[in-house]
């Protein structure tokens, strides 16, 4: 009896092997991505005027504020993709999950990091618990237990599910901390849009922000392969001859 | 129906390993006894700082309440024999966590006079310190039933439960925290009602959510 579940289960989830991408775009969108960054520093670290208030310390803002977008943007991706495998359970959204969470994580982490270095000598501190700060950190330590989960199942299939379905409840977790935070404490300055933003320091921060989508999208392009590559190895062949020969269709 | 047979079961099985729920409590209350010595004999500090203490000696117990709701479950196989039943994966979901929503108000309810009389933190404000248990215990129970149901499949779920369940709860932990010091320490702007409306708004979304996905979950 369990034999039968077992076989056609199996053969049900090796429909969609895993498909190994080539090609050399997300190395192209790498190269871009650094050079778009790279002139985007050179513009707002030589050609830019320092702000009148905190001087060349504001500069960190054409890393800093691209970090943050291109961290939403990664658990966005992944957010999307988790829903997408919950539904169509192609193994190619199970890579573009691992491949997103891991470097939405990492640039979380990297936006805490920043953040502590344009805080201490603007206010004097290096952590303060404003709400954005505190829900990046909160987003890290939330995204990195995923990533621990993922590591411990074995399973791919059971990985996939468990790991999409943590990813929604952790996503939906964010605007809630946030919200939370808000109210306990609130000292951060207001957030960098077009309107509060001097032109001239909106070109190379759109410049590093371009280069910032276009070498997060070669980096989960890239990520996202290894991870396919690792699944396929996983997953037996599909169990089709195997499955007709005991007489058993699913 | 099917809710009301998940959630008896749960009960008595609470009961008959009511041991356990003793010794959750002995922890809870030890965790209690330990937060002091991280203060020192300052009884004004301590007073200031009892509804942290209470409710993070509340978190680190319901892991152990959490584990415990599954533990008998993986014994046998029984959550398969489970899952074969003509009952809802959404009722076998809810009636878990409604029963471990239920011990850890328990807990949190019997954990009060240890905070009384270890920090001299009372109040005469019974009803609304139980409804923030309640609140709190159905928004710790809620995610942690549907984390426990992955994290007791595998090798090390001491690990994995916290790691998951801990940063995801931080709201929980912020509103039960702000309205329980206002109810023992005085509201005099009346703040405590919107860390109430926070804590139903997080129930809310997680009961919902959670029932939703807990199938996908069990399922294979």
């Amino acid at each position: 009896m369990t034999g039968i579940s077992e076989v056609s289960f199996a053969a049900a989830e090796t429909e969609d092997q895993p498909r190994i991408r080539r090609g050399p775009l997300p190395y192209i969108l790498l190269a871009v991505g650094t050079l778009v960054i790279l002139t985007g520093a050179w513009i707002g670290l030589f050609v830019a005027p320092a702000e009148t208030f905190q001087g060349n310390t504001q500069r960190i803002m054409y890393i800093h504020v691209p970090t943050a977008w291109a961290a939403m943007l990664a658990l966005m991706f992944a957010f999307v993709s988790s829903f997408a495998y919950l539904f169509n359970g192609k193994w190619a959204w199970d890579a573009r999950l691992e491949a997103s969470i891991e470097i939405g994580t990492l640039l979380a982490l990297l936006l805490c990091i920043q953040g502590s270095i344009w805080a201490k000598p603007t206010w004097g501190v290096w952590w303060d618990w404003d709400p954005r700060l505190t829900t990046s950190a909160v987003m890290v330590f939330a995204f990195a237990g995923i990533l621990a989960l993922r590591k411990f199942v074995e399973e791919p299939g059971r990985r996939a599910t468990w790991s999409a379905v943590a990813t929604i409840v952790a996503f939906i977790d964010v605007p809630v901390v946030y919200f939370s935070v808000n109210w306990w404490n609130s000292l951060h300055q207001t957030q960098s849009t077009v309107g509060n933003i001097a032109p001239a320091f909106r070109v190379p921060l759109y410049t590093s922000a371009i280069g910032f989508v276009i070498l997060l999208t070669g980096l989960i392009m890239l990520r996202a392969r290894t991870s396919e590559i690792r699944l396929s190895e996983e997953i037996a062949p599909p169990l089709e001859p195997v499955a007709s020969v005991g007489g058993i269709r699913s | 129906m099917q809710l009301a047979a998940t959630l008896r079961k749960e009960i008595l099985l609470q009961w008959r390993t009511r041991s356990q729920i003793a010794a959750v409590f002995i922890f809870g209350a030890t965790s209690l006894l330990l937060f002091s010595f991280s203060i020192g004999p300052n009884s004004e500090a301590l007073r200031l700082y009892a509804p942290g203490f209470l409710w993070l000696g509340l978190l680190l117990s319901s892991t152990l309440t959490l584990s415990e709701s599954f533990h008998l479950e993986m014994e046998e196989r029984a959550l398969e024999g489970l899952l074969l039943l003509p009952a809802s994966d959404r009722s076998l979901y809810y009636g878990k966590a409604i029963a471990n929503a239920f011990q850890l108000t328990l807990l949190g309810i019997a954990l009060i006079p240890v905070m009384v009389v270890l920090y001299d933190a009372g109040t005469t404000r019974i009803p609304a310190m139980i409804g923030v248990i309640i609140l709190g215990a159905a928004g710790l129970s809620a995610p942690g039933t549907l984390y426990t149901a992955m994290t007791s499949q595998l090798r090390s779920q001491q690990t994995l439960l916290p790691l998951l369940l801990f940063p995801l709860v931080v709201p929980v932990l912020l509103a039960a925290v702000k309205a329980t010091s206002l109810i023992i320490l005085g509201d005099p702007m009346g703040q405590a009602r919107s860390w109430i409306i926070l804590l139903i708004a997080f129930d809310a979304i997680y009961w919902s959510l959670c029932g939703l996905l807990f199938g996908r979950v069990v399922e294979d």
